[in-house]
């Protein structure tokens, strides 16, 4: 036994050295391996030879030198829907500017806005809320899309850019991507974003439908929707659908670099600065730094009476 | 000095518990067939939908990320003890040093599973490395975690290096691949001057690196939640509020362990009642530190009462939370440094039970932190069923959160299984240094 143990006594240093040795080399090629792999993927894809789609779906592959570039309307597909969908329409800056002196709690809104996202009667991309700011101040109604701040507390939470803000402003989600984690919805002061917990109301029906970035229809289990200003429509050159939808006038949408906004009801159109600076517009929270492109004209002059039934609700934040 | 009869009694007792037993067995099925029945509702989480759980679109993080904290905290206590204890001299706590690292190589390896339970697409999971956001606190989480889960098993496996060649020559009556496994893993240790100074330095050097990067864990993991906007989130405290905390559901951990191993493995010799004394004295000290930033967190708030903040304090003092928020303040945190000051509590069975209460207290602590402030955003809650207002967890939901508690458990019963859990070399060592019996208090 002891002579067992002299013998390898001698070596040992080197040996439990040589062991250490191994296992650092080891990962050292491990993880040259990797890295080398990755690099290869890459130079393929900047490589000679490209893969197309043919007409018959067929993928193909080719010499890229072979190709003629064909100018006809594009396949829309999704990896062309997503591209789309990220690079946004040039050199707009979309606004909307929403009259709370207007706003009679009629719904539309949000009726079209789920209608045409494919929504539960729950999920609302747009919410009108009753508001009451302090005891002795009126309560009023107040229709809540998302409010697609230039510094949006959701994009830069998102661990993989599934949700982003695009040049024109945006925030879209892309929920091909999205990984379900939630923390935009835990980062967003505005309780904006709503998650498909089961299955979506219509993903039967909308099985075979390519995913629109700009719609975000169809609605996938297990990932996050919001108010897209509805960028499908904005693409058409039409007005939202909620803004559309609204049978009050509360509505305007427009473009911040033509300084124009438009009456979803009236289509009436309007200086978009000189309508703020008129009605003393503001935005939702200013202090916490988020800079909506939604704008809120105060509740002054109400045409309606508030609703009995409603002021419980309006108030229920003051009482406690 | 070092006898012969000493070392030997030293490596047989600590060598014991390194055996398939009856209650091993038992032990192990009873903790497969939970695991199955919590994974068969995880499955209806996947077939379904998240709508499973109790979470909607205002609280849409409850347990699974309470619990997500929790481990993360726990994990912490291989820092505080292995490392923190161990570079300032503090002798007592080493034989509890291995302890640690099994906990919290555990807690740590699990987190990240716990984090996968709460994603709408696990099956995406490859998109945070694929499209990975540098500037989302998740990725920072990702990073760090990962670094301390790989640190946590070197800080495990190095110190293990001259026990390994002690169980593969001792441990006879294994069978022979076991023993060789054993022999590979011990990296040709023959105890030689050289290497045992390679292995000091190389613990050295892990115990000082593992240090901010266990603080940089739970750091991160409070930005998940400090770096939103949100009234009781938004708090510049919470990284030293989390370590702090972190710290004392730790220490709760190795008590428990140490009181079942000690019992279960006939440990009395090694993990002695001076041991429970110190680390009863230890919990105090991070419980007090723990309270004092409680404080701040929360009377800070309450005297300026600031609309969105009142309404949450007005919520946690007083309203619907109040009974669980009291409970854990009180039970879990005052009241355990109140009876700790008394000796007589720092024996093994009355710390039993305070360390349950205060690892109880401390998960209910996470879900305190996590979900009242998702229940009082800054707009109104309106147009919504009930159940989107109010979280209350489903039955499904706290299945599938109790199956990384099992998870834990079946690592720290296998790795307690196959490495003895006082480092038998060390012991020995520390004979030859003082000449003091092994039933003597290691001081």
């Amino acid at each position: 036994m002891s002579e067992k143990e002299e013998k390898p006594k001698k070596k040992s240093r080197r040996e439990f050295l040589q062991d250490i040795g191994i296992v650092g080399v080891g990962t050292l090629i491990g993880g040259s391996a990797i890295f080398a792999g990755i690099n290869y993927d890459k130079r393929k894809k900047q490589g000679e030879r490209i893969k197309v789609l043919t007409a018959e779906n067929e993928l193909l592959e080719i010499e890229k030198s072979d190709t003629t570039k064909v100018t006809k309307s594009p396949l829309k597909n999704l990896t062309y829907l997503q591209k789309e969908g990220r690079d946004g329409l040039k050199g707009h800056r979309w606004v909307m500017v929403i009259d709370l002196s207007k706003c009679r709690n009629a719904r539309k809104c949000m009726a079209a806005c789920n209608d045409a996202h494919h929504l539960r009667p729950e999920q609302h991309h747009i919410n009108t809320l009753k508001m009451q700011d302090a005891k002795d101040t009126p309560a009023y109604y107040m229709p809540k899309p998302c409010m697609h701040c230039d510094n949006p507390p959701c994009v830069a939470v998102c661990p993989v850019d599934a949700t982003f803000k695009r040049a024109d402003g945006i925030v879209l989600i892309d929920n091909e991507r999205c990984i379900g984690c939630r923390f935009c919805v835990a980062a967003c002061p505005y309780s904006a974003r709503v998650f498909n917990w089961a299955e979506p109301l219509h993903s039967h029906e909308d099985e075979n439908l390519t995913y629109d970035v700009e719609l975000n229809v169809p609605q996938r289990k297990g990932t996050i929707s919001k108010c897209l200003f509805s960028a499908d429509r904005l693409r058409e050159g039409k007005l939202p659908y909620c803004v559309s939808a609204c049978p009050n006038g509360v509505f305007y949408f427009g473009d911040e670099n033509e300084d124009a906004v438009t009456n979803g009801t009236t289509k009436e159109t309007v200086r978009f600065k000189k309508l703020l600076e008129d009605n003393g517009g503001y935005t939702l929270m200013p202090e916490l730094g988020t800079l909506p492109r939604v704008y809120y004209l105060p509740p002054k002059g109400k045409e309606y009476p508030f609703q009995d039934k409603d002021k419980k609700e309006a108030g229920e934040r003051l009482e406690s | 000095m070092a006898t012969k009869s000493n070392t030997d009694k030293i490596t047989s007792d600590l060598l014991r518990p390194i055996r398939l037993n009856k209650s091993f067995v038992i032990w192990m099925g009873f903790l497969g067939v939970s695991l199955v029945i919590c994974l068969g509702a995880y499955g209806l989480q996947l077939k379904n939908g998240m709508v499973v759980t109790g979470l909607g679109d205002y609280v849409s993080w409850g347990m699974y990320i309470s619990s997500f904290v929790f481990f993360v905290a726990t994990s912490l206590i291989g820092m505080l003890i292995s490392a923190v204890l161990g570079l300032s001299g503090q002798k007592w706590a080493s034989p509890l040093a291995r302890i640690a690292e099994i906990i919290a190589l555990a807690f740590a390896s699990v987190a990240g599973i716990v984090i996968i339970l709460d994603m709408g697409r696990p099956e995406r999971l490859l998109n945070v490395i694929i499209h990975g956001q540098i500037q989302s606190p998740i990725l920072w989480d990702v990073t760090v975690v990962t670094v301390y889960m790989i640190i946590s098993a070197l800080f495990l496996y190095i110190p293990l290096i001259p026990d390994l060649k002690i169980c593969s020559e001792k441990l006879k009556n294994l069978p022979p691949f076991a023993r060789n496994i054993y022999k590979v893993l011990s990296l040709n240790w023959n105890n030689t001057p050289e290497q045992n100074k390679i292995i000091k330095q190389t613990t050295r050097t892990i115990a000082i690196f593992i240090i901010p990067v266990a603080l940089a864990i739970h750091t991160v993991t409070s930005w998940l939640f400090a770096n939103t906007s949100r009234a009781g989130w938004d708090s510049t405290i919470f990284g030293p509020y989390f370590v702090t905390g972190a710290f004392v559901a730790g220490t709760a951990a190795v008590i428990i362990a140490m009181y079942f191993f000690r019992k279960n493995y006939k440990l009395q010799d090694y993990i002695t009642d001076n041991h429970f004394d110190m680390i009863g004295k230890l919990l105090v000290l991070v419980s007090l530190v723990y309270l004092y930033f409680n404080l701040n967190e929360y009377m800070v708030p309450f005297y300026k009462m600031k609309e969105s903040e009142a309404i949450l304090i007005r919520d946690l003092f007083a309203v619907n939370h109040a009974v669980l928020f009291w409970s854990v303040q009180i039970l879990g945190l005052v009241l355990p440094i109140i009876l700790l000051l008394f000796k007589k509590m720092r024996k093994p069975l009355p710390m039993l039970v305070i360390g349950i209460m205060v690892l109880l207290g401390a998960w209910f602590k996470r879900m305190i932190i996590v979900v009242p402030t998702q229940e009082h955003p800054y707009l109104p809650i309106q147009n919504v069923p009930l159940n989107f207002k109010i979280y209350t967890p489903t039955l499904v939901e706290t299945l599938i959160t109790i199956a990384p508690f099992i998870l834990v458990l079946i690592i720290i019963t296998l790795l307690a299984k196959v490495i003895p859990i006082i480092p038998v070399h060390e012991t020995i060592e520390q004979l030859e240094d003082a000449p003091i019996s092994p039933k003597g208090d290691l001081k």
